[in-house]
């Protein structure tokens, strides 16, 4: 059992480094394009998983503190895997004005889970943006990308 | 088509001008606003519209996506030209129709139209002076023709033809140009300085990592008319002696990206970008950096630290970035707004430039004007126009059964000022005596239902979750300050908050590390310099006068004013209202929650929020 299991997740991190490979192999190798690796990384695994880390830290030549560090500090790169579909609730200022803030309270309520969290299948996750840009549609949110405004807390149960 | 000098291009541009133009042209708005409401979609159906009709086979009809038109509050807008109409909520089902009727007839759908026709007319036009925003509505802005048939490469032609490095930028500094991402720092004092600092490799850069919220203009800037920033930057460029540029663009904004990245490679194909450009011995390469979601960066020095790929947190400007900036190497970073503003400037000269706007803040600014306000969109006005003619002229006042309170100013570094600034021109000098900035130009309308103190926390929750950690004022001054919000905000204020946030916002705005830790605490000093009353309000009498923080007020219906609508009614979570149709309502506060659902759906003023002992 215990030696399937370890199989399984070798099996898994090669597969992992041989995706990275790729992903590497499309920036030139300097340090500079540390940032936009680990968003091509992120883009492709909806998270950056530690051995993907360690290869950019001796592809790029750069220290693996360094790489951590980067990874920790930039909102668009976790360590843990995104939800499939995300929900991600502007509260911008025009939004906040416009009710954003109880709608993400009945959305944390009704979906029994909180902002930056997913539901435990780990199909739907909540996030807040600062700003879309759609204030004049205000309050607004976007379900994979797609924007949807005046929203209410039962509109935005509807698009998911 | 490879350019290869200034003669070539102006051949190329003039026989577009005398070339067949398009009989008839719809432009579907493509800003955030639209888009987000379905402009491509539109766009897409009207497309195929015209095809179905056989229109395209006969005269040149074309319906193209263009840049920002403004007036998001009513769109997906779409606007006809030569007619100048400009039509409003327009869904999939008027496509058929205005295809058939007013792109083959000229005739517009009555349906769609406001009571301002043609639409330089509408008010919220009348005023504005389209100058950075003069393509939107004009061009494709994925096509480099477009550009090239309104005059784009106008004036790096003429640089690279007629004027040396050095008068390029003397025409920057005699234009008086502020820079316009924030404090309208000279552009022309910090062009010179790179221009003279030792190096032989230099580097232009854009902002365009626009966080604030509430703020689009940049974002419509680089999705309307990409190639104004590109040109913009060739000509500092080609001043200041680099040969390499970034554009740094917040990751939130993938069309951005897209369309600046088509324009970069249209631009090299044609010459304008690369070896040699136009002939001449100057080269250029530029390249867009993906922010990674942190508005600190947005900060100059931290901008830097992420482009050379590391966190982006600033450092002390002991040293000013023209002389050391990114790797080291002298660097001009200006906003992507005051990029735009340079074509316009050798183009025309400076004093054409200086013509619009005051002798201290010469030209246009781009302006967001959100909130709570009847006409929310993209304005461009003269730098010195008042706030109220902005408010009130372009943006129609607040909503019905609203009174205006405040407006904020310049984002989270900004501040709110009330109705007694509304004759304050909006100008850099201005905004910053009255406790607010520039900013990039957000303007977010608040009305009698806006509560200062929960915008304060608002903003301090805003920043306290950006903070970028490396100085202790910013990262712990931050949370002390939000805790006392939240606090008050929920009714637990203790004596004595008001006069410690004083004390907190003084010692951060004098000892953050940088510009952003610094201002961090305006939305609050703001406030408290005009609303105290308000935090005094909910500090000793734990009383929210405009109904915005639940439980420290009770609804009450002012049966003058109250139509019977019962919308409040409808909205009401708890049920506790009741009354016959077109009777006033009644409110039993018994079962009530203090959540002002009723007053923020209330359209006469008749809702309103009062002391829960009286």
């Amino acid at each position: 059992m215990d030696s399937k299991e370890s199989m399984e997740s070798r099996e898994a991190k090669d597969s992992i480094k041989s995706q990275v490979e790729g992903l590497l192999g499309s920036r030139p190798r300097q340090a500079r394009h540390l940032l936009a690796v680990l968003q091509d990384i992120q883009a492709a695994f909806r998270y950056l998983p530690k051995e993907a880390l360690l290869m950019v830290s001796e592809k790029l030549e750069v220290s693996a503190a360094r790489v951590f560090a980067v990874a920790g500090f930039y909102k668009a790169l976790s360590f843990s895997p995104k939800a499939e579909r995300l929900l991600t609730v502007c509260q911008g200022t025009a939004c906040h004005l416009r009710g954003s803030e109880k709608l993400i309270q009945t959305l944390e309520s009704r979906l029994g889970f909180k902002i930056g969290q997913s539901s435990t299948d780990g199909r739907l996750g909540l996030e807040t943006v600062n700003c879309l840009g759609a204030c004049a549609l205000a309050p607004v949110a976007t379900v994979d990308g797609a924007v949807h405004g005046h929203l209410t807390p039962e509109k935005a149960l509807d698009l998911i | 088509m490879f350019l290869k000098d200034h003669r070539e291009l102006e051949a190329l541009r003039s026989g577009l001008m005398t070339g067949p133009a398009p009989t008839r042209r719809l432009w579907v708005c493509g800003g955030p606003g639209c888009l987000a409401s379905g402009a491509a979609q539109i766009q897409a159906a009207l497309a195929s519209e015209i095809k179905k009709q056989g229109l395209n086979s006969q005269i040149d009809f074309r319906a193209d996506l263009t840049g920002c038109l403004g007036l998001c509050e009513k769109g997906p807008l779409v606007g006809v030209e030569p007619e100048g109409f400009l039509l409003e909520k327009v869904s999939l089902a008027d496509c058929q129709e205005l295809v058939s009727k007013t792109l083959g007839q000229g005739r517009p759908i009555e349906r769609l139209l406001s009571g301002h026709q043609p639409i330089k007319n509408h008010p919220f036009y009348q005023p504005q002076i389209r100058q950075i925003t003069r393509r939107f509505g004009q061009i494709n802005p994925e096509s480099l023709l477009d550009y090239l048939k309104t005059g784009g490469y106008q004036a790096l032609g003429l640089a690279l033809s007629a004027l040396s490095p050095d008068q390029v930028c003397q025409m920057v500094e005699r234009s008086g140009l502020r820079g316009r991402g924030g404090g309208g720092f000279p552009a022309g004092r910090k062009w010179s300085s790179c221009r003279l600092a030792p190096g032989t490799v230099k580097y232009v850069l854009a902002n365009g990592d626009e966080g604030d919220p509430g703020a689009f203009m940049n974002r419509s800037l680089m999705e309307g008319d990409p190639l104004a920033i590109i040109e913009g930057m060739t000509l500092g460029a080609y001043a200041v002696g680099a040969n390499k540029g970034f554009i740094y663009v917040r990751h939130e904004y993938p069309l951005s990206v897209e369309r600046l990245n088509r324009a970069i490679e249209a631009a090299e194909k044609m010459g304008l970008l690369g070896k040699g450009i136009l002939g001449s011995s100057f080269s250029f390469n530029l390249e867009i950096v993906l922010g990674g979601g942190a508005f600190v960066c947005g900060e100059s020095t931290a901008l830097m630290a992420s482009i050379e790929g590391r966190e982006g947190q600033p450092r002390v400007k002991y040293v000013r970035s023209t002389q050391r900036g990114l790797w080291e190497a002298p660097t001009l970073l200006q906003n992507v707004e005051t990029w735009a503003n340079v074509p316009l400037i050798v183009e025309h000269g400076h004093e054409w430039f200086k013509s619009q706007g005051t002798s201290a803040n010469p030209g246009t600014k781009v302006f967001c004007l959100v909130g709570q306000v009847k006409r929310s969109g993209l304005v461009e006005m003269p730098l010195g126009t008042t706030i109220g003619s902005l408010v009130f002229e372009v943006g129609g006042g607040s909503p019905p059964g609203r009174s205006f309170k405040a407006v904020q100013i310049g984002g989270p570094s900004g501040g709110c000022l009330p109705e007694s600034a509304l004759d304050l021109p909006l100008d850099f000098d201005n905004l910053s005596s009255a406790g607010a900035i520039m900013g990039s130009g957000g303007l977010i309308v608040m009305d009698n239902l806006s509560c200062m103190v929960d915008v304060a926390r608002y903003f301090t929750g805003f920043l306290m979750g950006e903070s970028c950690g490396k100085c202790s004022p910013c990262r712990e001054g931050l949370t002390l300050i939000y805790r006392i919000l939240e606090g008050l905000c929920q009714g637990q204020g203790r004596p004595g908050d008001t006069l410690e946030l004083k004390k907190l916002a003084s010692l951060l705005s004098k000892t953050a590390l940088c510009g952003l830790g610094q201002s961090a605490a305006n939305p609050l000093l703001s406030t408290l310099r005009y609303f105290e009353e308000e935090y005094l309000e909910h500090e000793n009498e734990r009383f929210c006068r405009s109904g915005r923080c639940q439980g420290l007020f009770w609804p009450k219906i002012d049966p003058d004013l109250c139509s019977g609508c019962g919308l409040c009614q409808e909205a009401c979570p708890a049920k506790v209202i009741f009354g016959e149709k077109k009777q006033a309502r009644q409110i039993d506060l018994a079962n009530c929650l203090s959540c002002g659902a009723c007053l923020a759906v209330c359209p006469f003023g008749a809702a309103q929020a009062v002391r829960q002992d009286s």
